[in-house]
């Protein structure tokens, strides 16, 4: 029962009030697109075990998505942070290899 | 191998079952094989068996991390059946539902499997034109199914609540030989049968690299040595990608959880397994006398085993409402797995980017009822280098053409 | 025999006096006992049978961990299946009867098994009933079935309510022994919001049971100190009969709460889930008594010594005249003082150990208790009670050199740390090689969200077992739980706990060591689920070495115990059987609940009518009182239709169909998604989400749209209406809308997040009435107002004004074919609205209409439906709706999806009419076949009905459907076979059925 912090609003949100979207700063392929890149736009899913970066909806609160860095297999929330945003800020990945010096990176 | 039998036990008793061999033998790896299957789970053992039995491929090893059995096969809800509405689902599950009915007599282990009757619930008319579909498929598809309506149902299910209030029971999808069996022994038989056969069972064995030439398989780097292989198939569900990164791929494959839990056992009350996937929950009676119940999946990447409660509380409340005479009753035991969700919720079976490398994953929730399947269709495709009928719509490539096999189509939840 | 003291009892108010009846026999107990103690002051010792084997069981323990002593309680709707006696209050009018067996508790027929027991070992089921093949569903599990599940089933529907609630505190502390109360202590007094969880309906936990003293002065005196302290902290709750049972990720704990268990139809709900978030757990959970593996341990009257003493200290009962001891350890000897203090005859001490010292042996000596050292019972005499042990060397084979009579047998094999809170969420255990047990590794706790530890253990949950040692580390364990917080506890000292010097226990599995394979099989491990010695050495000799695996094949620690009891002496059984150290060999997984937990109270409240939200159109309660009969769609109730007396629902549907068509119908379309998009980009982003263009739409004009997801497959449709210069009007199917709506700010949001566009979702604010037939126009104008001509008010525009003195926005849409107006009016005066349509409506044959007329009507229509012609695997282009899809725009969501070879193949099944050759109708979900198998002996298909109806129009049956190449093949017939035999043949038509050049939606 996870809680992670909205950046949006503030709230310590419970799990209940939020919606889970999937894998975070996916590159859109449209027409023009190669089949290669469609497909993995499509399916091709980073799913660590260890850190990973995702989208939630405070479905139930604010209703603004955002974005979250957790480990899949300790469900430890590094930081989490607003959804308008491209890559992942530079001090949660500090955070990161802080806390998991073997961490390969976002990339 | 010595034969189980109720003369063997007797035999045995008198000697205060001193006598009894191991099941499967615990040998060192040797130095390398034809074939290495990566995961003692239920579809690893199948896989191997079936390697042995149908194409004579017995030099063989299967590699565990653990211990055999130890994953999804004996974490499920251990429902069988076939039921399914696409083509190439209805005929692997049903493969596999016709091999569980001689599955004891063919591993001369008693796997228990109980083909009791299953149901599914229609409570929407949404649904009810959705079984009247698969009903119409199974029929050209040499699956047994029919619809039956309320009244059967309640025949059937003696402790249902035909008339909720909120969801009325208008009907229900009724497989007659889907059924259960006791999970554990599925793998225990088959580790027995392949250990019989001379295949080595190694656990407590991980894999740490694929090692490869000219783009071919040649073995593995494992905790336990480099083990070499002519032919190598992964068949590791919830660690599926783990392994795919070693071989240098990417599967279309998210890992979550899945949850399930059993009550204090009572005596008999449900004969038939009931899925009401409206609500979100299935249950069945163990022979233990337990109920057991599943819900549906969690909605985010885990791979802790662990799933998170509101599901149990959303499933229970479905069931309390479907049965109300288990509101008294206690749950005994929570628990959860990992399953690997492909991008249409149905499995790979299929070479791979890497020569001789083939992959059998992403079962999603609907894996034990497979094993038998998808090891026969896993041998044939690793035996022959090319997939047979029953692997061939599985290929890792059709979500690049689109040529999903959508099960959810049909019923919202696919257990 | 057992029975009731004439003095003493902490727990028992004499005053008090309780009725209950047990198999029907009354018996007499008092307030403040377990149904457990009642039983044995009553002389019941002998309470249930077991589960394999049928042997006879008794009382073995005095709290949570009690194997055996499980009852059908209760009757009709408050009946309830394997309660536990020792955890269960006693109250009046309680009654209880004995389960798993037949015909009755004294003689069960099951107890074949018994006699049969050397042919039944672990697993011998997976070993035999493999031949004849049906056997086993047909003969063999039916009978294993029936002998088998404990409890009885309930009948009745439950006559209870439950609550759930929600607490969010600092510390949260498991467990109120004095550990608890301690930690509870110094969290509070250092700030924090603390809340203290007791399972039992007392406080203190063992150590007033054993003597301890607490500086100087009796435990109860520290107990009531610190309760006093406690309960005048305002951040501090205390909550008694509640059971922590569950810990899970990030601080989130469960309890249950008892909170009219013992006072049924009181009123208040019988037990109430509690939903805890935490910022540390503190486990003070204490530790349980294991049992020793002897011959006959499983005999009524063989105990646990530390239920023993609880029993003759809080309850004044005996459980038996002459209470031999046997140990491990010196904590037992507790009990031989207590009973012998209680003036019971206690004949010996067995004490495995060669050399016994310390200050409680001692003690028992010198009261004249005689101790037999490095001794072992051999064996347990007696079957339904115990009346004798045979006693010889622990080193020895089992050789018994004197036998003394008793009628009970108190054991102690140690103590095992209750680390379940611990473990739940993945907390490590080490091995405590001096007191052989498991014990929390605190270097490797469970991790809460921020990476730092979520529980902490606390006293003889951490393996702090004497009192001493306890207290301090539960002062330890609270300081830690304020200051993780960033709270600075308080500097004072610790209480200091006296207690007696005791030597170190000695590891003790079965006993004698040197036991054969006869007395193996007497030991038992695992009492409820019948698993001995000789099973979990006979799955270790099969190989099932791994420790799951040998829970699984011999069932150990798999009863409604969940292995309290059993697992340590059952994996140190393993252990040796395998030569290995036990560490290696590891736990299994500890899994929630602690205790078996009420399912009523998981689902709480939601039941019946308010099972699930319950979402209604403002016109809602005019359709129940019209006798409508509804179908679930979402969370909404619709109108499948509005029966009359004597009508079948099918009569009832042709009814409206014909009154819609000839005269006029009125439809409740309020459940009509309803999206408002708005902005100076809003053109632009919907003609991204739609699959037409919808930028190009002018005001005051309507236009149908396409919505897919990104694979290129419909997922909704609806009719959209430009308000105004930048706001649109998206309606979405009634499923759909909040689905969309949240797939519109995905996009906003995650994708386009510059682009300047607003949605809102206003489908409640709205009710919606669909006006439709040739006398629709009448109606309007009756009504008055606004100006509905055909020339004021064309097809596919809308206008807002005003009808029968209500403000709306009409629509000129139709999805019937007929003259139609869908009105919108705020949902505040939806019912007036639809009350003053249906009124003024009377004299043109307004009747209202249902969905499945609905249904009909676009059927014969051609119109599709999504979730009828659609299922995720349909693209716009297979429903031949290409006119809806641009060729001219770059891009929109599916686009590039169904640019796919798959979806673009010209093989596809498209949408195409199918009109019977005999004019029945398709039965829904048939296919049509194709000619020969597949690989997989499959027969081919070619198709698929989608929609099928009887159209009272037409008078015949009609359909939609999904055919290989279908519009190239109009004319050609395609057979749909029958379940059950024969099948229909239909010739591929036009799907439009009815008014093929749509005259009359235009008039």
């Amino acid at each position: 029962m996870l809680i992670l912090e909205c950046p949006c609003c503030g709230v310590k949100a419970e799990e209940t009030e939020l919606s889970p979207g999937g894998e975070a700063h996916l590159k859109r392929f449209g027409p023009g697109s190669s089949d290669e890149e469609f497909e993995a736009y499509m399916f091709a899913r980073k799913n660590p075990k260890g850190v990973h970066f995702e989208r939630w909806r405070h479905a139930y609160g604010c209703g603004k998505w955002f974005l979250a860095a957790r480990c899949t297999a300790t469900l430890e929330v590094f930081g989490t942070y607003p959804a308008q945003t491209s890559e992942p800020p530079a001090d949660i990945v500090a955070k990161i290899k802080a806390k998991r010096p073997d961490w390969k990176g976002y990339k | 191998m010595k034969r189980y039998s109720v003369f063997a036990i007797a035999r045995e008793a008198l000697r205060y079952h001193q006598g009894w061999e191991r099941a499967w033998k615990s040998p060192e790896p040797k130095k390398s094989y034809d074939a290495i299957i990566v995961g003692a789970g239920g579809h690893g053992l199948a896989s191997a068996y079936y390697l042995g039995k149908n194409y004579g491929i017995t030099n063989v090893a299967v590699i565990e991390k653990g211990w055999l059995g130890g994953g999804n096969t004996g974490r499920n809800t251990t429902i069988i059946r076939s039921n399914y509405l696409q083509d190439p689902s209805a005929a692997i599950y049903e493969k596999a539902r016709a091999l569980y009915e001689t599955l004891s007599q063919d591993l001369n282990y008693n796997v228990m499997f109980s083909p009791r009757g299953l149901l599914m619930l229609a409570q929407t008319h949404h649904e009810v034109r959705g079984y009247l579909r698969t009903v119409h498929a199974n029929n050209l598809q040499g699956v047994s199914t029919e619809w039956i309506g309320p009244g059967r149902v309640k025949e059937l299910v003696p402790i249902i609540n035909i008339d909720g209030p909120r969801y009325p029971v208008l009907g229900a999808l009724y497989q007659a030989r889907g059924g259960t069996a006791r999970h554990d022994a599925v793998a225990w038989g088959y580790a027995r049968a392949c250990s019989a056969m001379g295949m080595d069972i190694i656990q407590q064995c991980e894999v740490t690299g694929v090692t490869q030439s000219n783009g071919v398989v040649t073995g593995l780097d494992t905790t336990r040595g480099h083990i070499g292989c002519k032919k190598l198939g992964i068949v590791v569900a919830g660690h599926s990608g783990q392994l795919a990164e070693m071989a240098g791929f990417r599967l279309p494959i998210e890992a979550v959880a899945l949850q399930a839990l059993v009550s204090e056992p009572i005596k008999p009350c449900m004969d038939v397994v009931v899925m009401a996937n409206t609500v979100h929950g299935y249950m069945s009676q163990s022979d233990k006398g337990e109920m057991v119940i599943g819900g549906g999946t969690d909605g985010f990447n885990n791979y802790t085993q662990r799933g998170s409660f509101h599901h149990i509380e959303e499933t229970l409340r479905a069931l309390v409402e479907t049965f109300p005479m288990i509101s008294r009753l206690k749950m005994l035991r929570q628990w959860g797995g990992i399953v690997d969700m492909t991008g249409d919720r149905s499995p790979i079976i299929s070479k791979t980017p890497l020569g001789n490398c083939f992959i059998n994953c992403g079962w999603g929730t609907g894996g034990f009822k497979a094993i038998p399947g998808s090891g026969w269709a896993m041998a044939e495709l690793m035996a022959k280098g090319e997939p047979g009928p029953l692997a061939a719509e599985f290929s890792m490539w059709r979500f690049k053409e689109g040529q999903f096999i959508d099960e959810s189509v049909a019923a919202g939840v696919a257990h | 025999m057992s029975t009731r003291l004439a003095r003493g009892g902490r727990l028992i108010d004499r005053g008090a006096a309780q009725e209950f009846t047990f198999n029907g026999k009354r018996m007499k107990g008092f307030k403040g006992d377990t149904l457990a103690a009642a039983l044995l002051a009553n002389d019941q010792m002998l309470v249930g049978r077991s589960f394999k084997y049928h042997r006879p069981r008794g009382i073995v323990a005095s709290g949570a961990e009690e194997p055996n002593a499980l009852v059908n309680m209760g009757e009709g709707g408050r009946f309830e299946p394997n309660q536990r006696t020792t955890t269960t209050e006693l109250f009046d009018g309680l009654t209880a009867t004995s389960q798993n067996h037949w015909p009755s508790l004294e003689f069960d027929v099951g107890v074949v098994n018994n006699y049969a027991a050397r042919f039944l070992p672990a697993g011998f089921y997976y070993k035999t009933f493999i031949h004849p093949r049906a056997a086993w569903k047909h003969l063999f599990e039916p009978i294993v079935r029936q002998s088998a599940g404990l409890g009885k089933v309930p009948k009745d529907r439950d006559a209870d309510r439950y609550e759930q609630a929600y607490a969010f505190c600092d510390v949260l502390v498991a467990g109120g022994g004095v550990a608890g109360l301690q930690a509870a202590l110094v969290a509070g007094r250092a700030g924090a919001r603390v809340i203290l969880l007791e399972q039992a309906p007392h406080w203190g936990g063992r150590a007033p049971v054993d003597g301890v003293e607490i500086d100087g002065k009796p435990a109860e005196a520290f107990v009531e100190a610190a309760l006093a302290e406690l309960s005048a902290m305002e951040n501090v709750t205390l909550r008694t009969r509640c059971m922590a049972f569950g810990v899970y990720d990030h601080g989130y704990v469960l309890a249950e709460e008892r909170v009219a268990d013992h006072t049924p139809g009181d009123g208040r709900p019988k037990k109430r889930l509690w939903r805890i978030r935490a910022g540390r757990i503190v486990s003070a959970t204490g530790a349980i008594e294991r049992p020793l593996s002897f011959a006959g341990n499983d005999i009524p009257g063989v105990m646990l010594a530390s239920a023993v003493r609880d029993y003759v200290v809080n309850w004044a009962v005996s459980p038996g005249d002459r209470t031999v001891v046997v140990t491990n350890n010196d904590d037992a000897y507790r009990t031989a003082i207590a009973l012998k203090e209680a003036g019971l005859d206690v004949p010996a001490v067995i004490d495995a150990r060669p050399n016994v010292t310390g200050d409680l042996p001692a003690k028992a000596r010198a009261l004249g208790i005689r101790i037999e050292t490095g001794s072992a019972i051999v064996k347990v005499k007696g079957s339904k009670r115990v009346t004798g042990v045979a006693i010889g060397l622990q080193a020895g084979e089992g050789a018994a050199r004197e036998e003394i009579a008793c009628d009970a047998v108190a054991m102690s094999g140690g103590w095992s740390p209750v680390v379940h809170l611990w473990s739940h969420c993945g907390g490590k255990l080490v091995w405590d090689e001096a007191a052989a047990h498991f014990r929390p590794d605190a270097a490797r706790p469970p991790i809460t969200h921020d990476g730092s530890a979520m529980v902490i253990a606390a006293g003889a949950a951490n393996g702090a077992l004497p009192a001493g040692e306890c207290l301090a580390d539960a002062d330890r364990a609270g300081a830690e739980a304020a200051q993780a917080l960033g709270m600075k506890p308080k500097k004072a000292k610790a209480p200091e706990a006296a207690a007696p010097a005791e030597a170190r226990m000695e590891p003790v599995w079965i006993m004698p060591q040197g036991a054969g394979p006869a007395l193996r099989m007497k030991m038992w491990l695992d009492y409820q689920n019948d698993v001995k010695v000789s099973d979990v050495q006979l799955a270790a000799r099969e190989g099932y070495t791994s420790v799951e695996h040998t829970k699984r094949y011999t069932t150990l620690g798999m009863a409604t115990d969940q292995g309290k009891l059993s697992n340590i002496n059952g994996l140190a059984v393993l252990a040796d059987s395998l030569n290995a150290e036990i560490p290696q060999v590891g736990t299994t997984t500890f899994r929630p609940p602690y205790t078996p937990v009420t399912i009523g109270a998981l689902a709480g409240e939601s039941r019946g009518d308010i099972f699930q939200p319950l979402r209604r159109t403002p016109m809602h309660a005019w359709h129940e009182a019209q006798g409508a009969y509804f179908e679930p769609v979402g969370l909404w109730r619709r109108p499948y239709c509005y029966p009359r007396a004597g009508e079948t629902h099918e009569q009832a549907v042709h009814r409206e169909v014909t009154n819609t068509r000839e005269r006029l119908g009125l439809l409740d379309a309020s459940t009509l998604g309803k999206i408002i998009v708005k902005g100076p980009d809003a053109g632009r982003f919907l003609d991204m989400l739609y699959t037409n263009v919808m930028s190009s739409l002018p005001v005051g004009k309507c236009r149908y749209g396409l919505m897919c997801n990104e694979q290129g497959f419909l997922s909704d449709d609806g009719v959209v209406a430009r308000i105004d210069e930048d706001t649109w009007l998206c309606h979405t199917t009634s499923g759909g809308a909040d689905r969309i709506h949240a797939w519109m700010e995905d996009w906003l949001q995650c994708e386009w997040w510059d682009w300047k566009v607003y949605t809102a979702n206003v489908t409640e604010q709205y009710a919606q009435v669909a006006v439709v037939g040739p006398n629709a126009r009448k109606l309007l104008e009756k009504l008055g107002g606004m100006d509905v001509s055909r020339e004021a008010l064309p097809f596919m525009q809308w206008a807002d004004g005003e009808l029968g003195g209500f403000r709306c926005r009409v629509y000129r849409i139709s999805f019937s074919g007929e003259l139609s107006y869908e009105i919108a009016v705020p949902a505040s005066e939806g019912m007036a609205f639809w009350k003053a349509l249906n009124d003024a409506g009377a004299e043109f044959g307004a009747m209202p209409y249902g969905t499945e007329c609905l249904h009909v009507m676009r059927a014969e229509k051609g119109f599709i439906m999504i979730g009828d012609e659609t299922d995720g695997t349909v693209t716009p282009l297979d429903l031949c709706l290409d006119w809806a899809v641009s060729k001219k725009k770059a891009d929109f969501l599916g686009k590039r999806g169904m640019q796919r070879t798959y979806l673009a193949n010209p093989e596809r099944w498209k949408l195409v009419g199918l009109e019977t050759l005999d004019g029945s109708v398709i039965p829904d979900g048939a296919y049509a076949v194709a000619p020969g198998v597949n690989g997989n002996g499959q027969r081919n298909t070619e198709g698929r009905v989608t929609s099928t109806y009887y159209s009272p129009t037409l008078k015949r049956g009609i359909a939609m459907g999904l055919v290989r190449r279908g519009p190239e093949r109009m004319g050609e017939t395609v057979e749909f076979p029958k379940v059950g035999g024969g099948s229909v043949k239909a010739r591929i038509v036009s799907p439009v059925f009815y008014d093929k050049d749509g005259e009359k939606q235009n008039v």
